[in-house]
């Protein structure tokens, strides 16, 4: 049967899947035959190769298992044949075009949501491997095509439709205004008025037509994320950011495989499993970050992983193993090209090939797509500590929110996302001043440069720049003065001629209902021209923090005995001050007392003589352990080297700070002799089954928890229970070698045989439960 | 062969522009400036709900400004963009040859590089223009 039919959200991407491998099968159909006729043409294997990666790519994602078996299959022979490893002979160029057809098929089959057969599948998959016979294939019929409820329009006839609409636009402005002119009785008004209100729908209406949020493309990866990482036995946290950046259709359509490849790389090939994390001293759930934004004429999609980065030496050491380059050669390239070998086709640093990601193929794939549509991608690269990868396009048209703000005679647009604040000069509280020839605007607290947009542009006009827009660009944030902010639209931007945009202040040009065109400013652009220098990159900072995370952390604390000494951070789970009341000398040994619960306590030095002590409670799984100390000093980040002590005790060894010398508490020697305790501290588990059970576990809980006994009707997997608890004839549950009291309801007893209790008989139940239990 | 040629006055010279090179021939309204340009980029005009960039072809062949401001414009598009070049007025559109510049003949100023052959009108020989060379911040015009 053929996967049930996904509903909802994902039927929509259902749809374009079925609507573009239908497109690329009718596509490829010719290369098929021409790859037949001379199975060694590179192109061909490649277009061949390019539509089996990319369905069994979006197959995963759709949950389609059965087309992604076929074309992983598919895939993996014709990696071989790329690679060099199998002959395209008749027999094999054969089993794949059977599998392309299967893969029409049942694309065909989920469309029009008739079941197909699986039968043969199987034979397809075998018919793949060397020296297997060629299957006659079974073809099955399959019910007329659906037709499909969305169709597929030239991007010239939506332009053409949204420039008449601008027309129309205009038009009714032009006709507003003259009837206004001409005071038009009230009729006409109201006809106009609708006339408006249709026209303003209408543009909606005709701009979502060309225009998407970027969310349509994003939408899809948690589901996606999950389902991957889930696969790869992965934990992933997904962040997407600017989702609300619109952007044209078309361009959203051709950043789909990109985006679904990169993504899946970076779970598969980035991320490092939770063990090794953990090992790594990296949060057990990956970090990925999906994020949109405009910059200046661009759209930027950045996708960063906090994964194992790229291995350049092993990635030079495949591609010199692939013959061609030798490693010397490669060698020789500068960083940058290294990292661009990864877009070489058929290149992979991993040696498993899977089913998410493949071999690397999709990279190469990926860039050409991006190529394609005028983009390039940038890879920034910390080895063991992630990749970001940033696809750049360009804006070939966009919906940004803006503000409006005028100098002089000229109005320019500002994008809102760019705005933090928009502020009036006046008060103490915001304020220009000269520093030397500099103005620097200060706002509150905070001081920043000021770019006068009117000096800067060469507008001057009659009025003072008295309006502070403050914006945020990578590395800060500067206040624009403007001499008025006018109001807040959301404009359609198109890229200007390149004479406008070789100023490098302008974003893009807009026409708004005006009817006069206006420029997009590009705050990032007016910062460098205005000459405003901020410090490093924001990205190169982010590097440097995250290059801290491995390192361990510890804290630095006074202790009862006077020394001073360290414990790492990881272990800690909370510090505390306690009353010394809390700490009894009690079963041979410290013990704290702590929100209801006694844990051991160490202690190196007097503590009976303080008020309060703090208290490290140190947490290793399920053991606890409290450790008294006077005071709690600082974070400090653990040296390397640390010199082991002399003998086995609570210091493991010494440490230098600053150039002094300090004690590393030895956390496995604390563990081990204080907290070994903890298993024979746990109460013993009694069981209560059967029957009876509610009325057992209302009346005699609180008995047995009284009484030492850790009560449960049912067992956590993998703990065992002391004693189990019946009562009545209820049949006994097979217990094993674990003893069993039972109750009864009557006072009387049945019969001489009968060794249950009276159930309200409490002594007699204890010292039988204490009796089974092992004498507690 | 004969080509279709627009004949247009620029600075008091007659030119020829080769037909395919042009879209329109309108007269442009409010021109939005453009701060921080080249002093041929005259500004921004809406042409419809198209924005155009319109070239200031006096200051493109590096010539003094007019008197009066030209307002009717060639529009023609180059690498997707729409571009309106000034023109003092707009002769006529008909069928003439390209023939190369007389050997020994050297434009001056911007006419160098616009300048790209001669047609003859009754006797009269007009210098024939390409519309790509009075547009600034292209990457590279072809010979």
């Amino acid at each position: 049967m053929v996967t049930a039919h996904p509903r909802g959200p994902m039927d929509d991407l259902l749809q374009e899947f079925i609507a573009e491998t239908r497109e690329t099968l009718e596509a490829l159909s010719g290369e098929i035959v021409a790859w037949e006729a001379s199975p060694d043409d590179r192109d061909r294997l490649d277009a061949i190769f390019r539509f089996v990666h990319t369905v069994k790519g979006s197959c995963g994602f759709l949950d389609l298992p059965r087309l992604a078996r076929l074309s992983h299959a598919a895939e993996d022979v014709l990696a071989a044949v790329r690679s060099g490893e199998r002959h395209p002979d008749t027999q094999l160029v054969n089993a794949v075009l059977a599998i392309v057809d299967r893969i029409g098929e049942i694309v065909e089959a989920i469309d029009a949501g008739v079941p197909l057969d699986d039968t043969g599948e199987e034979m397809l998959i075998t018919a793949l491997e060397e020296g297997a016979s060629v299957p006659t294939q079974a073809h099955t019929p399959i019910a007329s095509r659906n037709p499909t409820r969305s169709v597929r329009l030239n991007v010239d006839l939506l332009d053409r439709m949204m420039s008449g609409m601008s027309d129309m636009v205009l038009a009714r402005n032009e006709l507003a205004r003259r009837l206004r002119d001409d005071g038009a009785d009230p009729t006409v008004e109201a006809a106009l008025e609708r006339l408006s209100l249709t026209v303003a729908e209408m543009r909606d209406t005709v701009t979502r037509t060309r225009m998407q949020k970027i969310d349509a493309l994003f939408s899809a990866l948690p589901r996606m994320v999950r389902d991957t990482a889930a696969e790869l036995g992965k934990s992933v946290t997904l962040h997407v950011e600017g989702s609300d950046v619109e952007l044209d259709r078309e361009m959203i359509e051709m950043m789909r495989d990109p985006l679904v490849h990169i993504v899946r790389n970076a779970i598969d090939h980035g991320l490092e499993a939770p063990l090794e994390r953990r090992a790594l001293g990296k949060r057990e759930a990956g970090r990925l970050t999906v994020s949109a934004r405009q910059s200046g004429n661009q759209i930027i999609i950045e996708i960063a992983d906090d994964g194992r980065g790229i291995d350049t030496d092993r990635l030079i050491a495949k591609i010199a193993g692939n013959g061609g380059r030798s490693a010397k050669e490669l060698d020789a390239l500068s960083d940058k090209a290294k990292l661009a070998l990864v877009f070489e086709p058929g290149v992979s640093t991993k040696e498993a090939v899977t089913a998410i990601s493949g071999r690397g193929v999709g990279m190469d794939v990926v860039r050409a797509n991006v190529e394609q549509i005028g983009g390039r991608i940038e890879l920034s690269n910390a080895p063991g500590k992630g990749l970001r990868l940033a696809i750049h396009v360009p804006l070939t048209l966009s919906i940004i929110a803006t503000i409006g703000v005028g100098v002089g005679d000229q109005r320019f647009a500002i994008s809102r996302q760019a705005i933090e604040e928009i502020v009036r000069v006046g008060g103490d509280a915001i304020r220009v001043d000269m520093l030397g020839g500099t103005p620097a605007a200060t706002v509150r607290d905070r001081r920043m440069p000021l770019v006068d947009l009117g000096g800067l542009l060469d507008l001057s006009g009659d009025n003072a720049s008295t309006m502070l827009v403050i914006v945020g660009v990578p590395g800060g944030s500067f206040a624009l003065a403007v001499e008025s902010v006018l109001d807040h639209e959301e404009l359609v931007i198109k890229p200007a001629a390149p004479a406008v945009m070789a100023t490098g202040v302008y974003a893009g040009q807009t026409l708004p209902d005006s009817g006069l065109p206006m420029l997009l400013l590009d705050c990032a652009g007016i910062a460098s021209a205005a000459g405003l220098q901020f410090g490093t990159e924001v990205a190169v900072d982010e590097v440097a923090e995250e290059a801290q995370a491995p390192s361990v952390s510890a804290l630095l604390f006074d202790d009862l005995d006077g020394a001073r000494r360290l414990v790492p951070l990881t272990i800690i789970d909370r510090i505390e001050p306690v009353p010394v009341e809390a700490i009894r000398f009690s079963g041979g040994r410290l013990r704290l007392s702590v929100d209801g619960r006694i844990i051991p306590l160490a202690v190196q030095g007097e503590w009976d003589r303080r008020a309060t002590v703090s208290v490290l409670r140190l947490r290793d799984g399920n053991a606890e352990v409290g450790y008294a100390i006077a005071e709690a000093l600082d974070i400090v980040v653990l040296p390397d080297t640390v010199v082991p002590a002399k003998e086995a005790g609570p210091v493991a060894g010494v440490v230098s700070i600053d150039d002094e010398q300090i004690e590393l508490l030895d956390l496995h020697w604390l563990f081990a002799t204080h907290g070994a305790e903890l298993g024979a501290a746990e109460p013993p588990v009694c069981l209560i089954d059967g029957a009876e059970s509610a009325w057992m576990k209302t009346f005699l809980k609180p008995v047995l928890e009284g009484a030492g006994y850790r009560v449960a009707t049912r067992l956590k997997p993998g703990e065992a229970a002391a004693v189990v608890l019946t009562m009545g004839g209820s049949e006994t549950p097979p217990t094993g070698n674990v003893p069993v009291v039972r109750l009864r309801r009557d006072r009387a007893v049945g019969d001489s045989a009968d060794t249950s209790i009276y159930r309200y008989d409490r002594d007699g139940l204890l010292a039988a439960l204490a009796q089974s239990a092992g004498g507690r | 062969m004969s080509d279709l040629f627009l004949i247009a006055h620029i600075a008091g010279r007659a030119v020829a522009i080769e037909s395919r090179q042009v879209e329109s021939v309108v007269d442009i309204g409010a021109i939005v400036p453009v701060p921080g340009t080249d002093r041929q980029v005259r500004g921004l005009a809406a042409l419809r709900s198209r924005v155009v960039t319109v070239i200031d072809t006096h200051a493109a062949l590096g010539l003094p400004a007019p008197e009066i401001e030209a307002t009717r414009a060639v529009i023609t598009q180059v690498e997707g963009h729409h571009y309106a070049i000034l023109v003092d007025s707009l002769e006529d559109v008909a069928p003439f040859d390209l023939t190369p510049l007389s050997p020994g003949i050297v434009l001056d100023r911007g006419w160098r590089t616009t300048g790209c052959g001669i047609v003859e009108r009754a006797g009269e020989p007009i210098l024939a223009i390409d519309l790509r060379a009075l547009v600034p911040g292209l990457a590279a015009i072809a010979a």
